[in-house]
């Protein structure tokens, strides 16, 4: 994973809540054995009609939304399947920073995992980035900072654990590797409780 | 100080404690794995060249991308694609490889996921289960710390057996009194999410409690906790009691004799403190509750199936409204269904297949109706068999079909087609969930049968009323029911 200490692009705007990871990837496309591949499944259903062909009204399509790295998206984004394929998509997709009122458990848990920040917005701010679809928008993820247009600043929250995996582009996998001698103690001291137990 | 049941199962699988810093490190027993969200998992650590670590605590099945045909006469199964058999396949090295107990093909306890964990006493109160599917809440019904994982988590849990988790908050919801006659556990769930919310639980644990909730057997219970992530929560729990251990006693994979006692004996101290307290309590009167079923695109969106459908009043139910091609005002009752699907790790064990075959034997699935009946697993199956359930749907001109998930992620070409409109058992009503341009709306088994007799959505109540009515012979209250 590359790194992710600032980004700054102009928004893309879903305003629409509960959108849900089967939007994000119809399920036809998850019996891929493989990560790669999946930018063109990113809202399929969305982008393209029954024929593959593009939709002219869909704000994910044509020249305004090439390069946009920063979705705001309605409240409870990314509800619903645990499917890892929905983070997958939208960073091939182009996507590097989701913010949301409010974002689904599962789904935050897996983009943070994959460099793609997604954090919780105040409802004032949410409102003034829906109102403005491609406002250039600033995040500092080292200072947990959005910069908007006209100077104003916004604090977000971030684990202090995903902020240190983000900016220095590693994954949890290697500290849990790290921490064999805990596991192997715990299992050790359970065992040994058990027997007790069940003597 | 005064514990939860939750907050009982989390102290006893911290490994490391949560700091400012770091989450906690949480130990896991048991991992339950499929075809679709593992092989990622697999392998990044291959990649690592890492192994399993706990190889016997993790369980494959497959599922997901599985065809529900039978094979034909040559052995050969219909998969949706090159790409479904790859996957499956792709599974089949992974486990090999890995040294991972996998129920495949020849497996006679092959089924969905979190049929068969329950069903092998895999599952067992006070335990730490994870899946890289956002159904595994369905196992805290036994009083287990269930919960869905992505698949970076998936080799988190494969390589180390641990997770990184803030702990989640608590929350409470009682169901006081108890259901009326013809209510089932799911018209309970999805009456639930309606007054909570599809993000109420967001960030949080919850504990179904009351009287209602005592009352369920167990199938009832893993329907309630299954759709918990549909209201947003990590997961839903049941505190276990004598219904739970009764129905775990001889399963293969718990202890047996007096071990078995012994052990039933500390789940039920699992019960949370009598004065615990929760982050967030909601009470719900079970005598209020009616069949239910959703109208709109999210779980949350639902009506007792008497009711008028609510008013076009937000932009969300607008759409909404407008994708299913629903009236606001009226009720759902007599509006057309193509299809009906009663199966999915919701309702697919063999007292939903019960209720379903209950309404449909001696009666007709309407004409033009497409009716797949889909059971939860080889054992589920085998059992519907022996009792003759297969006969009735198969009579009445549903399709019987093998165990799989199908037509709930219709990723094995179970689907619904562009523009159909179904009444299924399952989970998730999301736009396009059961195919793309499908239409779903939500209901019980019982509800679902129904549907397909009447060949529009009925309530299941008046349809238990016929029995008289012969096959074939539309009565006047049948007709009454479609209007």
């Amino acid at each position: 994973m590359k790194p992710m200490t600032r980004l700054s692009s102009e928004t893309l705007v879903l305003s629409e809540a509960n959108i849900d990871t089967d939007q994000i990837i119809p399920a036809r496309f998850l019996t891929t054995t493989s990560q790669e591949g999946l930018g063109q499944a990113a809202f399929a259903d969305w982008r393209f009609d029954e024929q593959g062909r593009e939709r002219p009204d869909c704000v994910l399509n044509g020249a305004g939304a090439s390069g946009r790295k920063i979705l705001v998206a309605g409240e409870n984004f990314g509800c619903g399947s645990s499917r890892e394929h929905a983070v997958w998509a939208l960073r091939q997709f182009g996507i590097d920073a989701v913010l949301s009122p409010r974002i689904a458990d599962i789904f935050r848990a897996n983009a943070l995992k994959n460099g793609l920040l997604a954090v919780e917005i105040d409802l004032v701010t949410h409102q003034w980035l829906i109102e403005h679809p491609g406002a250039q928008v600033s995040v500092d993820v080292d200072a947990c900072q959005l910069s908007l247009p006209h100077g104003r600043c916004v604090a977000f929250d971030l684990d202090p654990f995903a902020r240190v995996c983000l900016l220095e582009g590693v994954d949890a996998l290697g500290y849990l590797i790290h921490c064999e001698d805990a596991i192997s103690g715990f299992e050790r001291q359970r065992a040994a409780r058990q027997q007790q137990e069940f003597m | 100080m005064s514990r939860t049941l939750f907050d009982k199962l989390w102290d006893a699988h911290v490994v490391t404690a949560e700091t400012p810093e770091t989450p906690a490190l949480l130990y896991i027993d048991l991992h339950l794995i499929h075809e679709v969200t593992s092989p990622q998992a697999f392998a990044e650590l291959a990649r690592r060249g890492l192994s399993v670590r706990r190889p016997e605590r993790t369980v494959a099945t497959m599922d997901h991308s599985t065809p529900t045909w039978s094979p034909d006469l040559m052995g050969q199964r219909r998969y949706a694609s090159e790409q479904a058999w790859s996957q499956i396949e792709r599974l089949e090295q992974n486990c090999a490889r890995f040294g991972i107990e996998l129920h495949g093909w020849e497996s006679p306890d092959r089924g969905i996921v979190h049929v068969i964990g329950p069903e092998l006493g895999l599952t067992r109160p006070g335990m730490t289960v994870v899946c890289g599917d956002s159904h595994t809440a369905t196992h805290g019904a036994f009083g287990a710390l269930a919960f869905g994982i992505g698949t970076s988590e998936v080799g988190h849990v494969l390589a180390t057996q641990c997770l990184m988790q803030r702990k989640p908050k608590s929350m409470r919801v009682t169901v006081d009194g108890s259901l009326p006659a013809g209510v089932t556990a799911k018209d309970l769930v999805l009456h639930l999410i309606g007054e909570m919310g599809v993000d109420a639980g967001t960030g949080a644990v919850i504990e179904f409690a009351g009287q209602a909730i005592r009352e369920l057997g167990m199938e009832g219970r893993m329907t309630v906790c299954n759709m918990a992530i549909e209201a947003g929560a990590r997961a839903g729990m049941i505190a276990p009691d004598q219904t739970t251990i009764d129905w775990l006693r001889g399963r293969r994979h718990c202890p047996k004799g007096e071990t078995f006692e012994r052990a039933a004996a500390e789940w039920l101290v699992l019960a949370g403190d009598a004065d615990a307290r929760f982050d967030r309590e909601l009470r719900i009167d079970a005598a209020t509750i009616a069949p239910t079923i959703t109208y709109g695109t999210h779980p949350g969106m639902v009506v007792a199936i008497d009711q008028p459908v609510p008013a076009a009043d937000t932009p969300a139910r607008r759409r909404a409204l407008e994708y299913m091609q629903v009236t606001p005002g009226r009720s759902l009752l007599g509006h057309k269904v193509d299809v009906v699907f009663i199966g999915s790790c919701t309702n697919a064990r063999l007292g939903d297949l019960r209720a379903a075959a209950e309404i449909l034997k001696g009666r007709r699935v309407a004409a033009g109706i497409r009716m797949l009946v889909v059971p939860g697993s080889e054992p589920v199956r085998r059992q519907a068999e022996a009792e003759g359930l297969h006969k009735v749907f198969i009579e009445a001109g549903a399709e019987w079909r093998e165990p799989g998930c199908s037509m709930c992620i219709a990723m094995n070409g179970d689907q619904v087609g562009p523009g159909q409109t179904a009444v299924s058992t399952s989970n998730r009503n999301f736009e396009g969930r059961q195919g793309p341009g499908s239409r779903t709306f939500l209901a019980s088994p019982a509800t679902a049968a129904a549907c397909a007799v009447a060949g529009a959505v009925a309530d299941p109540r008046r349809i238990g009323g016929w029995r008289e009515t012969r096959v074939g012979v539309p009565s006047p209250r049948h007709m009454e029911a479609c209007a």
